[in-house]
């Protein structure tokens, strides 16, 4: 397979086995993505072939792909979120009589999905008002509506919640019980060796390796994907903290159910675990001006700070690596060069108007090399990047600032374990230099391996803060469960 | 499962077709309209389909930063009349140039604004506010004139629009000025680029420190502003406000910027594209009228030939 300027799939060949989950993994832009949305029939790919039970196949459209049993549930979901559930199961083939949709039938027949995958939604909730966990259980649900038999996820938990995460891997195993066969894309380890039968790794677009799962280790993987060794990619190394850094006190506004308060230090990295909707997005939009605030005061190296707007947060030093890339972060018809100088234009424009084309590119050109994006040239369309590429394209936009805080939302969502570790370093460099560092995370190895101190958010307030000394795994789960959950348990 | 790649590098004509696109169609179709229809290429047929796309022209420039930024703008040819009504009222009242055409790009900038204000801030449908401006300018420019012409007694200002310079039409002059003028807006300046990300993303454009409300504000103000202006140098042109001209000029000015692969959808627009759009879209007219061909049927060819450019750039876009 190719695209202008590259070839992001050369002479890959392996088998996947029915009743079996494969997990594909590889570096950002290793061409996983790609693979899968040429079995969907989205691309065709430029040689090779595909056959399904001994029997060569072409598809030339995701049609095809479907009739033939193979669905793909991608890294961005494709589901009208103005239309109801139900509708978007049966897209495509709603039940109907000359051309009227017999709501009923359509109704029970999409009950029954929903029940077979053990969920139990309003058929004709509007699919937007769904949770992102409930939008990919309706899209699993839609692959079994067509009789899927070959099922690939790509990076379906990147933004679930742990229950729902359970849940998938439970409906994943049933499928697999079914005689599916199932290929699995993910960034976790923890996941591939908990789910997998069999791995196959790419690296630059090459076949790696082939095999079962038993006979690797994870830093037999790891190797294998990253080309060399990686010790400890957190790499943490004690630092000296300032006092000046982000104080806010009782900070109100949507999203949080009490006052907040906190102080992160200058130099500190300051950590946010909790579960998904707990808040932690919502505080940081707060401190970010991009929703407003209904109380409380934040105070950065001693001064008072009244933002109303993210503009006058980026002036002040406060930026935001938002959490949902694609609604938030891309601007996915312009360039990698455009994306990554969005903010920093305004600072480095000649009298404040006129852009300094060659600051603008030597800065993309060290962002990327410094982010090792994977991409043919800084004019190449972010949209035509790899997910996790397309990420570190957004962190770079905030690396080309002089900043006081950053605040990392999810910043190594999607990431491969390579660019995490340099990202873990990079955020080191960055509090070393004094830089106020908050990450939001609900990885718990990444929260405890890279903070000082851990802030625990439960139901729209901050439970707890503790020292790196203190936090341990079991503590920062019970910190952050629902209390209802904790007295049940 | 296999796939493996032949190296086959593209093909360059198709390369060059990418980059080039209109660009290329409009110097087939300049050639062969040379050669082949008569009195096509003469130094007067030149002028004058050069004076043809010149209010075109003019304000397809902040139309393209209008699409690009993600929005719309059908209130133009109404703008365009009112501005020559009131431009023609004013100057006949005061006896004063100056007065006449502040007052119309007076006009111009308020009604622009008063749509930048609504979209970016009220967060209204830019297609529905700019439809309910269209037809309440249009309605003040019938009320201001009474309904008829307004012929304009100061002889000094048609010098505006029928005067030349070096042998070509101050209009174009003026057009071509805008060309340079917006195309390095665009490209040079921050707020050029900012426009095209608005247009991208605003979401993302928010939250990385664009003033989105305002780079829009300023759009629409500034589209106004340009609307009226041609709209006075067409007074100039025939002597008097005219009430009822240039209905449907909207969507001749948004056809050129289609054709010239501006994205509806924004984020995507060059300036020498949208300068191919308007040329292809005036030369197949002008060839038209060279050709006798009746009105009736130019509508019918106008509408394919944007059509067609449509479903070529979607072809194209398929294709990488
Ligand atoms: N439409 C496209 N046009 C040009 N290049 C593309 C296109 N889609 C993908 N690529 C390139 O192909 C390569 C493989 O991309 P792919 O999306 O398959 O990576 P991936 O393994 O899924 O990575 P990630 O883990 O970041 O999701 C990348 O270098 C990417 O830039
Ligand atoms: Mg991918």
């Amino acid at each position: 397979m190719e695209f202008p300027g590259v070839k992001a799939l050369d002479d890959v060949s392996f088998d996947v086995r029915a009743g079996s989950i494969h997990a594909l993994m590889g570096e950002n832009g290793a061409g996983k993505s790609t693979l899968l949305k040429i079995l969907s029939g989205a691309y065709s790919p430029t040689g090779g072939a595909l056959a399904i039970n001994g029997g060569k196949r072409v598809f030339t459209n995701t049609a095809d792909a479907l009739a033939a049993g193979v669905a793909v549930i991608y890294q961005e979901l494709h589901l009208v979120p103005e239309m109801s559930v139900a509708e978007n199961l049966f897209l495509g083939h709603l039940p109907q009589r000359f051309g009227i949709v017999n709501r009923r039938a359509l109704a029970d027949a999409a009950r029954k999905q929903l029940e077979l995958i053990g969920e139990n939604i309003d058929p004709w909730m509007k699919l937007g008002r769904l949770s992102l966990g409930q939008r990919q259980m309706v899209e699993i649900a839609k692959a079994l509506t067509r009789g899927a038999r070959i099922i690939a996820f790509d990076e379906p938990t990147s933004s679930l919640s742990d229950r729902e995460v359970r849940r998938l891997f439970k409906i994943i195993r049933e499928l697999r019980e079914r005689g599916c066969a199932i290929l699995y894309v993910s960034h976790r380890m923890e996941e591939i060796f908990e789910l997998g039968d069999r791995i196959t790794i790419l690296r630059d677009g090459k076949h790696v390796e082939t095999n079962e799962l038993a006979n690797l280790t994870r830093d037999a993987v790891v190797q294998r994907m990253v080309g060399r060794k990686l010790a400890d990619i957190y790499n943490y190394t004690p630092r000296a903290c300032g006092e000046n850094g982000m104080i806010v006190e009782g900070l109100c506004g949507p999203g949080l159910s009490e006052p907040c308060s906190f102080n992160a230090k200058s130099g500190e990295i300051f950590g946010f675990f909790g579960l998904i909707g707990a808040g932690r997005s919502e505080l940081m939009k707060l401190l970010f001006g991009a929703t407003e605030k209904t109380a409380g005061r934040v105070t950065i190296g001693g001064k008072p700070l009244e933002i109303v707007s993210p503009r006058e947060a980026i002036e002040a030093g406060v930026v935001l690596c938002p959490e949902d890339r694609k609604k938030e972060g891309i601007v996915p018809v312009r360039s990698v060069l455009e994306n990554t100088n969005l903010s920093a234009r305004r600072r480095k424009a000649r009298a404040g108007v006129l852009v300094d084309e060659s600051w603008e590119q030597s800065n993309a050109r060290d962002r990327c090399a410094q982010l090792r994006v994977k991409t043919p040239s800084v004019r190449q369309l972010i949209r035509n990047l790899s997910g996790g590429n397309q990420q570190k394209v957004i962190l770079g936009r905030w690396l080309s600032e002089t900043v006081k805080v950053i605040l990392l939302d999810e910043p190594t969502r999607g990431i491969d374990v390579g660019a995490k570790s340099e990202i873990y370093g990079i955020m080191q460099e960055l509090a070393k230099s004094g830089v106020c560092v908050i990450v939001v995370s609900s990885e718990l190895p990444e929260v405890l391996g890279v903070s000082d101190r851990i802030a625990v958010m439960r139901q729209g307030k901050i439970a707890a803060i503790l020292e790196r000394a203190d936090a341990n795994e079991e503590k920062l789960l019970k910190l952050a469960l629902p209390l209802e959950t904790q007295r049940a348990s | 499962m296999a796939t493996d790649s032949s190296a086959t590098a593209r093909k360059p004509i198709a390369e060059f077709f990418d980059k080039a696109g209109m660009l290329v169609v409009l110097a087939i179709l300049f050639i062969a309209c040379s050669l082949f229809v008569e009195n096509f290429f003469s130094l007067a047929n030149m002028k004058g389909l050069a004076l043809a796309v010149s209010m075109t022209g003019m304000v397809s420039c902040t139309m393209l930063f209008c699409l690009a930024a993600g929005d719309f703008d059908l209130s133009i040819g109404s703008v365009v009349a009112c501005a020559g009504v009131l431009a023609a009222v004013v100057m006949n009242k005061s006896e004063s140039i100056a007065l006449g055409v502040g007052a119309a790009l007076g006009l111009g900038a308020l009604v622009g604004f008063i749509n930048g204000f609504v979209v970016a801030k009220l967060k209204i449908n830019a297609l529905i506010t700019t439809l309910a401006t269209m037809q309440i300018v249009r309605g003040f420019g019938f009320i201001i004139s009474g309904g008829t012409a307004v012929g304009i007694g100061i002889e000094d200002f048609f010098g505006l629009g029928n005067s030349a310079f070096l042998g070509v039409p101050t209009p174009v002059w003026i057009t071509a000025a805008c060309f340079a003028m917006f195309g390095f807006i665009l490209n040079r300046t921050v707020f050029g680029r900012d426009t095209l990300a608005v247009g991208g993303n605003s979401e993302a454009s928010h939250l990385a420190g664009i003033a989105v409300t305002r780079v829009k504000i300023a759009i629409f103000t500034a589209q106004g502003v340009m609307a009226a202006f041609a709209g006075i140098v067409l007074s100039s042109r025939v002597t008097s406000g005219q009430p009822n001209t240039s209905q449907g000029f909207e969507l001749e000015v948004i056809s050129a910027c289609v054709l010239g692969g501006v994205s509806l959808t924004g984020g995507v627009g060059s300036m020498a594209f949208v300068i191919a759009g308007v040329l292809i879209m005036g030369i197949v007219q002008n060839a038209m009228n060279l050709m006798n061909v009746a009105t009736f049927y130019q509508y019918v060819a106008r509408g394919l030939i944007l059509l067609a450019a449509v479903l070529f750039d979607r072809w194209k876009r398929r294709k990488s």
